[in-house]
């Protein structure tokens, strides 16, 4: 009997052993890369002496010496360039969860509205994916900012959308929410109503599986998370009020401000974003197979359990690899703030900072750098996610 | 026992009540949707026809036919702008050779996405070797009886569909390398695609034109410093190969191992096995991937106005602080004009990639 020959052994230092050619075409790519990326560090390195660019992160310790017109953290114009780099980097990061937050539940409204059975709502939703996604990001920022927002009045003239809300164009003004004391104990029993709701879903389910017998933990848990902070809102004698604005011939003063620059960004990513969230969710429900309701009707599940039960997590199954994209997508495309001004990471840092320093490689790197951390971040939280959901095979 | 009720007679469907209500009034929720989805309608519909139709100014030759109260949309800014939009600042003596790269490109691309029209290998071959030299050499000139038209006078529809169409050229056949390179079972290979792709799938394109702006510069010798556009073009290309390959990955996935083992039982080479067996199959799936990826690198061009080149959407913003047409409407018309143009672009191509979704899974629908 022939012992069976194994692949490339054997057969000695030869052209026509596959392990042979296989290190031998792997050095040469990599000498390759590496000969390029010699090529190119010589080079700018001979261009940063000749340019006398100095070279280093020691810029971000200087002062900065410009003014950033919304900052989340303590920031004047003394601050450094390092602080500005964090101010930016937030302004990012809070422009990003909101437009997550806002795009997913547009997104899934437009997604189960294309799947109504109402003719008109299916439409609309179908005509609003199809505008949507087939207009570049940025015209329609360009639209929200320079042809809705910034025309609107000024302050004297503003439009007030609801009490003490006001729309111009110094952007969008909200009442001020003002904590009170007592307010503490509000916040305690929301804190204790989350834990022990929690705490009372694993135990019922735990028992569930022990003995079978049901509990309505959900339902139990969603009153005690409404009633235990309204009795302690009670009893702290309502400790929240709202401050309004008050409106001045040339600006307000008081409340909160979104400056017109954030709520062009916010609502343009939103807006764009939910249409590919929306068809994400169309194709998940979509997938689920009819006989699964059928099946769980029959069993005599009521409507409801078999959504939450049968229907939604085989969706999500399908639906969450896809939401992540379309979730870093958002992360990403807000770096076209630069395009209107916001004071996002791109802005503040690939731009003013950059132009100041002309350390153009040290301040792409790093924003770059941010980006990438932002995205493996992303990718592994969903990963973790996908992986607690996904189909366990027998 | 007792018989049970006799079901009254089914409800009439053909009629036009019937349908209404079937799908708009079945239930008081659903009554409840229609008028709300209906006050959605009239919220924005009328207001948008009054706009764009009925109270816009058609015709006129300066800005003053657009004042006054009650107008609505601008158009003759559009008209008399129409030819920046498409050509940008190409000097007006040379723009035939616009023309003739656009129709070339109409002629080659049409038997292209006709699945019936023979001759696809040369087709392809046109398309993405001849017809982008043939372009270039009419565009930028520098040519006998062709005087040269730097890049900077390039704008409008013209820099929009150079930078898709090299982005989509360069990017296919690295993104097949790349594809390739990431499936391939040696490591260092392997390793090299996958932190090329991530990295560019990572970064948003704005850094990617930050970086081919300002930062590539300082990598070239001395003396070598190509133009700002051909810099984008190359951010531009390597950007959307990243993309391109995860599509083709996503085909190559989708081939049976067995179609690999029996070109190797064969005996083909590994380019054999590729480029005869495994590619062929594997594009042909991919098709509507690629046409989405081209979508998405199309409305993504508009990035380049953000490093001072002007495509369709940077013409028009450039337009807006004329002071000849400042109108008050005029961001209104301009962004309008610039997103019917590109959702026209953009919607047919994405119907085309349906159409080829619907075609290719025909056969494995049974």
């Amino acid at each position: 009997m022939q012992k069976p020959v194994k692949r490339g052994s054997g057969m000695g230092i030869s052209w026509y052993n596959p392990r042979v050619r296989s290190i031998v075409y792997q050095a040469g790519v990599l000498a390759a890369v590496i000969a390029v990326v010699w090529f190119f560090t010589a080079t700018a390195q001979e261009n940063l002496e000749r340019l006398n660019i100095s070279t280093g992160f020691g810029f971000l310790d200087t002062t900065a010496g410009f003014g950033i017109i919304q900052t989340l953290i303590p920031y004047t114009e003394q601050s450094s360039y390092g602080r500005a780099f964090l101010v930016g980097l937030l302004n990012t990061l809070s422009v990003a969860v909101i437009g997550i937050v806002l795009s997913t539940m547009l997104g899934f409204i437009v997604g189960v509205a294309r799947l109504s059975p109402n003719w008109l709502l299916s439409k609309i939703a179908a005509a609003y994916v199809e505008v949507m996604r087939n207009i570049p990001l940025l015209l329609q920022l360009f639209f929200w900012y320079f042809a809705v927002l910034r025309p609107l009045p000024g302050p004297a003239e503003s439009i007030e959308a609801l009490p003490g809300v006001f729309l111009s164009n110094r952007g969008l003004i909200l009442p001020d929410p003002v904590l009170d004391a007592g307010a503490g104990l509000f916040f305690g029993a929301l804190a204790a109503a989350v834990v022990t709701g929690f705490v009372l879903v694993r135990w019922a389910r735990a028992r569930q599986r022990a003995t079978g017998q049901l509990f309505p933990a959900l339902r139990v848990a969603a009153a005690l998370i409404v009633v235990l902070p309204l009795l302690a809102w009670a009893i702290g004698g309502s400790p929240f009020h709202l401050e309004y604005a008050t409106r001045g011939d040339f600006d307000f003063s008081g409340g909160v401000r979104l400056l017109p620059e954030f709520v062009a960004l916010v609502l343009g990513l939103t807006l764009y974003t939910a249409a590919f969230i929306g068809e994400i969710v169309r194709a998940g429900i979509l997938s689920v197979d009819r006989g699964q309701g059928e099946a769980a009707a029959a069993l005599g599940l009521r409507d409801s359990t078999t959504l939450r039960l049968v229907v939604v997590p085989q969706a999500l199954r399908l639906i969450v690899p896809p939401l992540t994209s379309q979730i870093l997508n958002l992360t990403k495309n807000s770096s076209l703030a630069v395009a209107i001004a916001y004071p996002d990471l791109v802005a503040v840092f690939a731009g003013t900072v950059l132009n100041q320093t002309g350390q153009a490689i040290e301040v792409i790197a790093i924003t770059m750098a941010v980006y990438l951390t932002l995205s493996l971040a992303t990718s592994l939280a969903m990963n973790w996610y996908n992986a607690r959901i996904a189909l366990r095979e027998r | 026992m007792s018989a049970i009720d006799m079901m009254g007679p089914p409800q009439r469907s053909g009629s036009v009540l019937g349908w209404l209500r079937r799908n708009l009034f079945s239930s008081i929720g659903n009554t409840v949707l229609t008028l709300v989805a209906a006050y959605l309608l009239w919220l924005t519909i009328p207001p948008l026809l009054n706009f764009a139709i009925f109270d816009a100014v058609w015709t006129g030759e300066t800005r003053e036919a657009c004042l006054g109260e009650g107008k609505g949309a601008c158009w003759p800014l559009v008209w008399a702008n129409f030819g920046q939009f498409i050509y940008g600042r190409y000097p007006e003596s040379e723009i035939w050779r616009v023309n003739i790269v656009f129709a070339l490109g109409f002629i080659a691309l049409v038997p292209m996405l006709i699945p019936s029209a023979p001759a696809k290998r040369f087709n392809v071959i046109f398309l993405l070797v001849v017809y982008p030299l043939i372009a270039l050499v009419l565009l930028a000139g520098d040519r006998p009886g062709l005087p040269p038209v730097p890049t900077s006078e390039w704008g409008g529809l013209l820099v929009t569909l150079v930078v898709a169409v090299t982005g989509i050229v360069v990017s296919l056949p690295l993104g097949i390398v790349l594809a390739l390179g990431r499936r391939s079972s040696m490591p260092a290979i392997r390793m090299l695609s996958i932190i090329f792709i991530e990295f560019w799938r990572g970064v948003p394109l704005v850094t990617v034109l930050f970086m081919a702006s300002v930062m590539l510069p300082l990598f070239l010798p001395e003396g070598l410093s190509p133009d700002n556009l051909l810099r984008c073009l190359v951010g531009v290309a390597l950007f959307s190969s990243a993309y391109m390959a995860e599509v083709v990955r996503g085909g190559l996935q989708a081939i049976p191992a067995g179609q690999y083992e029996a070109a190797r039982a064969a005996g083909l080479s590994y380019w054999q096995t590729m480029g005869l067996v495994v590619l062929p199959q594997a594009l042909r799936h991919v098709i509507p991937g690629i046409v989405n990826t081209f979508i998405g690198l199309f409305k993504d061009t508009t990035l380049v106005l953000i490093v001072g080149i002007f495509d369709v959407l940077g013409q028009v913003r450039a337009q807006l602080s004329d002071p000849t047409w400042t109108v008050p409407q005029g961001a209104l018309t301009g962004y309008l004009f610039a997103g019917i143009v590109f959702w026209i672009f953009c919607f047919g191509m994405s119907q085309y990639s349906s159409f080829m979704e619907r075609r290719l899974s025909a056969g494995r629908g049974r």
